[in-house]
């Protein structure tokens, strides 16, 4: 196992657990005010110091993981869940119609600047954590297609999928049977990297106000709160920035670490 | 073969516009809430919201007010705001003056700090510099750019006093006065994308690197930094100007939270405000302006790609 994917696999994991430790059990209750204890640098009472309310700031970036973690997970399930089917059903009918419009249809979301149509989509809808799932989710879609597709094509012109054709299997059964597993390595990996930037994601949404609502903690809003109080209070920003920081430091090395592992050909060409 | 391969490509560019447009309306459409009630208050009578409604266009038909609207913007006409009665291509000709700048300045410091950075890489592969510079720039694309925003005003506004914390000086205060009110703006903008094309750069590189025409290069006594600067680097370049239009796009788009962070009356704060006041006309038509610069910038990078690599218009 090379150095990065243990770095990445461990800081990663040191987040999922905060979060999952954070439904038994955090340091104090992360909604409690305590307004003659407000605005607390890191010490041995309050680990990660005290917000503008006297919140514990430990136990905000506990729960804060969860949603971040959540928003992110499930938007990354929106996209193998729709993402992937559509790669599969276009590189089987490659150069066809159906090929044309998926791909078509891909390029025209990867056209769309993510961002502001994230924006758009959860203030017209409402703020709120679901919808931010949605946006963030929407854009996932193209990428896995494409990495499906892409992953898909070349498995085509294989002896065992022309051996399987023989055997009288269809296009749809020999995607899921032969296909899909050939290309789980590529969807792993991907799904780390689209993980990531995930997380980046909800974190400017709340930022902006559009993600997770009160009381609901996110690291972004967390972020919004110490703007204001960034001169006094520095640790405020400091906090949230780090935790997002490491999380998604951690799950780009454990991607770079998963891809290099799964594939042996990259790791002589690399080296 | 190169007209052809432009012209279907221009095709693909119109259907695309086509669609983004109908589908940035279809959104806005089904928002809830009636921009007419809204800018009138709960209290407002029915006649007078009604006439108001006739004024803005909101009691034609959805098929009408689309084509009104598609069809104004391609003669340059955005509509009128609900909220501010001016022309809506005015509102945006003001703050394109703070967000195509910001969008500009940050591509350079971008490309200032990525290029250097990629090359030294790529010329001390896996020793320690190459090994220093990857491991800055996998922190480089780990950082939120709000945050880094925020830390940059914290060290050199706040305690350092260097630049203002926020706001936008006006270009008739001068232009190095703009600019330095633009500066931590694009920095914050520029950094996490200095580091994806640094890696890019330095993985063009190595890939050149490794081809026959090096070898030869090297073999008629060049030196290794000589080979690098005359054959590797313009062969390296494909792939890097790919990135950086697709760079741009995403810094226009991307100055959006940014321009929140430091108060600058840019594109973003446009929309932020629009939103807020329900203005939907001028939310629909920057959004649209945004999509199209993405879509424009795309097929420019396309139609160079193909001009400097003639394999690629075959295969279309």
């Amino acid at each position: 196992m090379s150095r990065t994917l243990i770095l990445g696999g461990a800081l990663s994991a040191l987040m999922v657990l905060a979060a999952l430790v954070s439904f038994v059990w955090t340091p104090f209750d992360h909604t409690a005010m305590n307004i003659p204890a407000k605005l607390q640098t890191p010490n041995a009472v309050h680990w990660f110091g005290t917000d503008h309310f006297g919140r514990d700031m430990f136990s905000m970036i506990m729960v804060g993981a969860r949603t971040s973690i959540a928003v992110a997970f499930v938007a990354v399930g929106i996209g193998i869940g729709l993402g992937v089917p559509l790669g599969l059903w276009a590189a089987a009918r490659q150069g066809g119609w159906v090929d044309e419009v998926i791909m078509r249809g891909n390029d025209l979301i990867f056209a769309f600047p993510s961002l502001v149509i994230a924006i758009l989509i959860t203030a017209i809808f409402g703020a709120g954590a679901i919808n931010a799932i949605i946006a963030i989710g929407i854009f996932n879609i193209p990428v896995f297609a494409r990495v499906t597709r892409g992953g898909a094509l070349p498995l085509w012109a294989r002896e065992f999928i022309m051996a399987a054709r023989v055997a009288g299997k269809g296009p749809a059964r020999i995607s899921v049977e032969h296909i899909l597993p050939n290309i789980a390595n590529l969807l792993i990996v991907q799904a780390t990297i689209q993980f990531s930037l995930g997380i980046l994601a909800e974190a400017a949404l709340s930022y902006v106000g559009l993600g997770a609502q009160p009381p609901t903690p996110s690291w972004g809003r967390m972020l919004a709160d110490a703007q204001t109080l960034v001169s006094i209070a520095p640790h405020m920003a400091l906090v949230p920035g780090f935790a997002i920081i490491i999380t998604v430091l951690g799950l780009n090395l454990l991607g770079d670490g998963l891809r290099d592992a799964l594939d042996p050909r990259l790791r002589v060409a690399r080296a | 073969m190169m007209l052809r391969y432009a012209l279907k490509r221009l095709l693909s560019l119109l259907i695309s516009l086509a669609i983004a447009s109908l589908v940035i309306f279809t959104v806005i459409e089904v928002a809830p809430g009636d921009p007419a009630s809204f800018m009138l208050g709960i209290n407002a009578q029915e006649d007078t919201l009604a006439a108001l409604r006739t004024e803005l266009g909101l009691d034609q038909t959805k098929v009408q007010r689309y084509l009104a609207w598609v069809g104004g913007m391609v003669q340059g006409d955005f509509g009128t705001s609900y909220q501010y009665r001016t022309p809506v291509a005015e509102m945006i000709g003001d703050r394109l003056w703070v967000s195509l700048p910001l969008a500009l300045y940050a591509l350079i410091l971008s490309t200032l700090i990525a290029f250097p950075a990629g090359i030294y890489a790529a010329s001390r592969r896996g020793k320690a510099g190459d090994i220093g510079v990857m491991g800055a720039t996998q922190i480089g694309v780990a950082i939120p750019n709000f945050w880094f925003a925020m830390m940059l005003v914290l060290v050199f506004a706040i305690n350092l006093r260097w630049f203002s914390a926020g706001g936008f000086a006006g270009w008739d205060e001068g232009i190095f006065a703009a600019l330095k009110s633009l500066t931590l703006p694009a920095i914050a903008l520029a950094l996490p994308q200095a580091a994806i094309l640094a890696r890019v750069m330095r993985s063009a590189l190595l890939d050149v690197l490794g081809e026959d025409f090096m070898r030869t290069a090297r073999a008629k006594g060049l030196s290794r930094g000589q080979a690098l600067r005359r054959h590797g680097l313009r062969n390296a370049m494909i792939p890097v100007l790919t990135i950086l239009g697709l760079q741009f796009s995403f810094l226009l788009a991307g100055g959006i939270i940014i321009e929140q962070v430091f108060y600058l009356p840019g594109l973003g704060r446009l929309i932020f405000q629009s939103i807020s006041a329900r203005d939907l006309i001028v939310v629909e038509s920057v959004t649209m302006l945004l999509v199209f610069a993405v879509i424009v910038v795309n097929f420019a990078v396309d139609l160079a790609y193909a001009a400097v690599d003639p394999r690629l218009r075959a295969r279309t």
